[in-house]
């Protein structure tokens, strides 16, 4: 069976333009009717097969996304403040109520313990490196 | 007793390309991004929902070779020569689907075969992975 033979390829299309839509688009305000309509299925139906394929929902999705970005602006030292509103969030107390539900800690700390983690990993970078490679290379002989 | 395995290397040709590869066209996160004093960087990927490996992204210029033999591996990956690992997805159709339109090059499009269905991609240099949807 070729790609153009596969069941349902249209299908296929559709719901992976929507969820690429979200990957590019989730700092926007978007309104996931327009999706489902461009997508040409009913809201309903949108849904379901989105969520049978992607294990989410596209409202989690779109959380989802805009949470996985967050910890990598926060790992990259962007200010709590600064990552919420840069993902798509309009109020920081809701970003950081729904990052603590999802990580477990509060942005503020997730941050701190990335600054730290970065710190240490220029610091000592053995530590973070199998010795074998390390060694291989001649990494820290001088 | 071996209990697991933590890390694997991918020879790849150039390390800041193969980042962008895996990270922004595949979805890996990545695990650890540190510099190795001025002149190498240590970098390593792994998918989104596996803990506990890390894929090293080792460039052949970082890799010990003579300069001859980094020329032959070089050659080698880009033809292709390399099969690296098999990565399995929820949804094959669908993952074939949105890595295609992300301009990933397949070799194989989804087929079905005895053990689920598969197809076959290259990464940025030329190694290629089998994507898999296990047969249930």
């Amino acid at each position: 069976m070729t790609a153009d033979q596969y069941p349902k390829i249209y299908f296929y299309r559709r719901l992976v333009q929507a969820k690429l839509y979200i990957d590019m688009h989730y700092a926007e305000n978007i309104d996931l009717d327009n999706i489902s309509d461009e997508a040409c299925f009913s809201k309903f139906h949108f849904v379901r097969q989105f969520k049978n394929i992607y294990r989410r929902t596209p409202h989690q999705y779109l959380i989802f996304v805009r949470m996985k970005k967050a910890m990598e602006l926060l790992k990259a030292g962007v200010p709590v403040t600064d990552a919420c509103y840069e993902v798509g969030f309009e109020s920081v107390s809701t970003f950081s109520g729904l990052f603590r539900r999802i990580t477990g800690e509060p942005p503020s700390r997730y941050l701190a313990r990335h600054q730290e983690l970065r710190a240490q990993m220029i610091r000592s970078p053995q530590t973070y490196v199998p010795g074998c490679f390390a060694e291989k290379n001649g990494w820290f002989r001088d | 007793m071996i209990t697991k395995m933590t890390h694997t290397s991918v020879y790849v040709l150039d390390q800041e390309r193969a980042r962008d590869f895996y990270v922004n066209k595949l979805g890996f996160k990545v695990i650890t991004d540190v510099p190795m004093g001025t002149a190498h960087r240590w970098l390593t990927v792994a998918p989104q929902e596996q803990d506990g490996i890390e894929i090293v992204l080792m460039p052949v210029s970082a890799g010990g070779f003579s300069p001859e033999a980094a020329d032959t591996l070089r050659e080698l990956i880009a033809k292709g020569t390399f099969g690296v690992g098999v990565l399995t997805c929820n949804d094959i159709y669908a993952t074939y689907e949105e890595l295609k339109a992300k301009g990933v090059e397949f070799t194989k499009a989804p087929k079905k075969e005895f053990y689920g269905t598969e197809a076959v991609f290259r990464d940025d240099s030329g190694n290629w992975f089998s994507l898999a949807m296990l047969a249930e």
